[in-house]
């Protein structure tokens, strides 16, 4: 902490604390007035005497009832709900074996294996689409969910197994050891003793894995192509934006109501997710 | 009731390392025995491979009459206490020592009484429904230690199980594992780096250095005949003294002479150190076995020292004494008021003197 006088944690402390926030939390500021700020408000010329682009002083529900009724909205939050649930619980799955394998057994190239798992988490998105394109249109999967709920993971999964080998890691094999003595197979210790340890860093992998299957773009942009089959983030950025003409009103009141589910799920979780993080085990 | 036999057991690691080598040792039921030795002497391999948490790369260890080279941990019926307690981080007390219990299908009445029995044992009642965290060390081992004796196992395994707490604590337990064992009346097998703890713990001690065995006896037997320098200097505290000597033939017997100081070899060393008059030994001799010399100690076993430092424990007094060349240190009577600088005559005791080979290290 900072010592000293007092203006000293103001000056050190409170204020840029302060910035940080106003910083951080402006974006989503701006996100929740544009998506109550009327369209007379919106689109009124920046020199006009009037003009308030902080404020409006006639919030309306406009923006948000025409996208629930009048876009396939919900059928978009639903969509992306699905992909990013299977998909996660999907990678979660994967990464949990192989991280387990990687950090506990010896194997020959267990550890040429691992790096090899990076490395694909390395490969651009935007390089992989290509190639992942062929596969989809291959398997004549294009414009379905699974085009996504099986790509994901190519990302997923290498994210997965190295959080959670880390993880592992930092359990002490003695208790593993103890438990396989005591009279478990492997897969019992690590059923009723690694998992549960792990606990903390499975949620930490799981809540980013829905993240970033939430939040994906590329490839949802890629593979779907009806309005129906589309995800939140690709619906919401086709459909609003038409030729050159935003609906800035809707747009923001996606964005907002899109973000909400990770924002719940975060806090949620926050204290575990904070435990993953630092991976603390304590004996 | 399990006696645990050890053949020509060795272990590789990645083919270069040979961490065990041809170790044979046969603990026989109901003995508690200690192996001991510095770090990476093979000792907790040795134990692994006992407990089937490590390979064999080549040889038998035998448990009963079965071969168990090959047996998971889990059908070894062995019960091992870790280091670092290795308590469930996440189950109670309790549950921390009903796991085994469960994993092997025993019905909840019966779980219940054993564990009760095992917490009465140890005096950790109060605590069966805390999680590890909330226990201090001493009660944590104490955990652990009873996850052992529930499952009422053939073998007890100790890989180092007091190196965690603090002295106090350590001398503590160790008197309570010693009446556990008395208690319990099961073969085990400790592995621990302390030769205090060897040596008080142990029925028998078997003493590693670099994956050999160097000697297996009684804590006494090693202590007063050590086959070679290294278990001589390892058992004891403080250390034995060493000293370079050239075996002289003097008049009427052999004597050794270290620049400090001459000695008379006794009578009965003699004819042992015969073949080696004109060549260099080791002289070996216990701090406890130098005495301040009184007119009654024979001459030709006396040598003059000067005190470098007193260390008062109390008990004893620990002289560390310049003897020509040589450091040495003295343990004697704490009524003997000595200070730095003073010239002391000392005496040897003659039954209790060590003579080791200058290259083999071997004892004469």
């Amino acid at each position: 902490m900072i010592e000293g006088a007092k203006w000293r944690r103001w000056v050190y402390f409170y204020v840029p604390l302060a910035v940080f926030v106003l910083w951080l939390l402006f974006p989503f500021y701006w996100m929740l007035v544009t998506s109550v700020r009327p369209d007379r408000e919106l689109y009124r010329a920046w020199t006009a005497v009037n003009y308030a682009p902080f404020w409006t002083a006639h919030p309306t529900l406009e923006h948000i009832t025409d996208l629930l009724t009048e876009t396939l909205f919900i059928r978009w939050m639903i969509n992306t709900l699905f992909i990013a649930l299977i998909s996660t619980v999907i990678s979660l799955f994967c990464g949990l074996l192989a991280g387990y394998a990687l950090s506990r057994l010896k194997f020959r190239f267990a550890g040429t294996l691992g790096t090899g798992i990076f490395i694909t988490y390395l490969v651009p998105q935007t390089l992989l689409f290509i190639p992942l394109a062929d596969i989809i249109r291959s398997f004549q999967l294009g414009d379905t969910p699974w085009a996504l709920i099986l790509t994901y993971p190519t990302f997923l999964i290498p994210f997965c197994t190295w959080l959670l080998m880390g993880y592992f890691k930092a359990i002490p094999r003695e208790l593993e050891e103890c438990a396989r003595i005591d009279g478990a197979t492997r897969w019992k210790a690590m059923l009723y003793i690694i998992f549960p340890i792990a606990l903390p860093g499975i949620l930490s992998a799981g809540i980013f894995a829905f993240t970033l299957s939430w939040n994906e773009f590329i490839y949802a942009l890629v593979f779907l192509s009806s309005a129906e089959q589309k995800t939140v983030s690709v619906g919401v950025t086709s459909e609003l934006v038409r030729g050159d003409v935003f609906y800035w009103g809707q747009l923001m009141a996606g964005a907002l109501l899109g973000s909400v589910p990770v924002a719940f799920i975060y806090s949620f979780f926050v204290e575990h997710y904070v435990a993953g993080l630092t991976g603390s085990v304590k004996g | 009731m399990a006696r645990v036999l050890i053949r020509n057991l060795n272990k590789f690691y990645d083919k270069d390392v040979h961490a065990v080598k041809d170790v044979n040792l046969e603990i026989r039921d109901k003995e508690f025995v200690v192996l001991v030795g510095p770090s990476g002497c093979g000792k907790t391999t040795t134990l692994r491979m006992v407990a089937g948490l490590e390979s064999i790369s080549s040889g038998q260890v035998l448990i009963g009459d079965t071969v168990v080279n090959e047996l998971p941990p889990m059908d070894r019926d062995i019960a091992m206490v870790f280091q670092n307690y290795a308590l469930y981080p996440h189950m109670s007390v309790y549950d921390n020592m009903a796991f085994g219990l469960k994993m092997r299908g025993m019905d909840r009445g019966e779980i219940a009484k054993r564990v009760q029995e095992a917490a009465d044992i140890l005096g950790i009642g109060e605590y069966l429904r805390r999680k590890p965290r909330q226990l201090s060390g001493g009660q944590r081992q104490r955990v652990a230690l009873g996850r052992a004796i529930v499952r009422h196992p053939q073998v007890f395994l100790f890989d180092e199980p007091l190196s965690n707490l603090d002295a106090k604590l350590r001398v503590q337990m160790r008197v309570e594992i010693k009446k556990l064992h008395s208690r319990l009346n099961t073969t085990a097998v400790y592995v621990t780096h302390d030769q205090v703890e060897a040596m008080t713990l142990g029925d028998r001690v078997v003493v590693m250095r670099g994956g050999l065995v160097q000697q297996v006896g009684e804590p006494l037997e090693l202590y007063n005949t050590p086959v070679n320098r290294f278990v001589a200097g390892f058992l004891g505290s403080p250390a034995m003294n060493f000293a370079p000597v050239a075996v002289r033939d003097g008049d009427g017997g052999l004597r050794a002479d270290n620049r400090g100081f001459v000695i008379d070899v006794p009578a009965e060393v003699g004819p042992r150190l015969r073949p080696y008059a004109g060549r260099d030994v080791i002289l070996g001799v216990r701090p406890e076995d130098m005495q301040v010399a009184n007119g009654s100690h024979p001459p030709g076993l006396c040598f003059d020292a000067m005190v470098e430092v007193v260390e008062r424990l109390g008990a004893e007094t620990l002289l560390d004494l310049q003897v020509g060349d040589q450091t040495m240190v003295a343990a004697v009577e704490p009524t003997i008021s000595a200070k730095r600088g003073d010239k002391i005559r000392f005496a040897m005791r003659p039954e209790r003197l060590h003579f080791f080979d200058a290259t083999s290290e071997a004892a004469i």
